[in-house]
């Protein structure tokens, strides 16, 4: 059922939906493949209000660990710093889960923070390091809340 | 003595959408008592049990207060502090 209402309705309400780019959906997955097993975790930054992910930025899982993740502080202060004065904010927020599906566990919802950001949740559970389909799923985290969104895959933003 | 501090997205319901706000204090537990006295509420955000919360990370002219005394650490005039929630999850 997905015809041109559907489109029309996703290009009209950006909300529930994700809208990404392939380039940028690789480097998610890149990422997850090549740090597995432990948990990998990055930001994907756009303009602020635009919802436009553009600019990956990964980071070192400073708990190098398959069940845990949390950025450096150190490199987190640098990260905003960067953002505030690019006028950016965190669009996406990612990070693998290595042996469970992509969902957000009950820390991710807890420490959840960016109630503007999307949560994306790669598993790589099937494929670890190899090549091989990938869980990609997105979320919005706010007061403890999970809204699963859809992911439109664009082969660029417009 | 004014020290501004930077105020993340997610704790801006307690100062009314503000990005930064200024407060004052010669160490950072007084500076925190110092912002909850105006924005009600903060302080229980950022501390449990007498110390910081483990997930939020405040930096002093950037430098993460845990490496300079944590809730004791020294605040002079004209000092940056910046809090942000940790990225971190399971």
């Amino acid at each position: 059922m997905v015809g041109p209402v559907e489109a029309g309705r996703a290009a009209k309400y950006a909300g529930p939906v994700l809208t990404i780019d392939q380039a940028t959906y690789d480097a998610i997955v890149a990422h997850a493949k090549r740090d597995h097993p432990d948990e990998a975790c990055g930001i994907v930054a756009g303009p602020e209000g635009s919802d436009r992910p553009e600019r990956v930025v990964e980071m070192v899982n400073a708990a190098g660990s398959p069940t845990f993740y949390e950025f450096d502080s150190t490199e987190l202060l640098d990260l905003y710093k960067q953002m505030w004065d690019n006028d950016e904010e965190p669009v996406v927020i990612y990070h693998s889960h290595t042996a469970t599906e992509a969902y957000p566990s009950r820390t991710d919802i807890g420490l959840a923070s960016e109630p503007g950001a999307h949560y994306v949740l790669v598993s790589t559970r099937e494929h670890g390091n190899n090549d091989g389909p990938v869980e990609f799923r997105s979320y919005r985290i706010i007061d403890g809340e999970v809204t699963e969104e859809e992911v439109t895959v664009v082969p660029e933003l417009t | 003595m004014a020290i501004e501090v930077r105020i993340p997205t997610i704790l801006r319901t307690y100062t009314g959408g503000e990005k930064a706000v200024s407060g004052d204090g010669s160490k950072l537990s007084a500076l925190i008592d110092d912002l909850e006295a105006n924005h009600p509420g903060l302080k229980e955000r950022l501390i449990e049990d007498g110390d910081l919360r483990r997930f939020v990370n405040v930096y002093v002219n950037d430098e993460d207060v845990r490496f300079i005394g944590g809730l004791d650490a020294e605040l002079s005039d004209g000092d940056q502090v910046v809090v942000l929630p940790a990225v971190a999850g399971g």
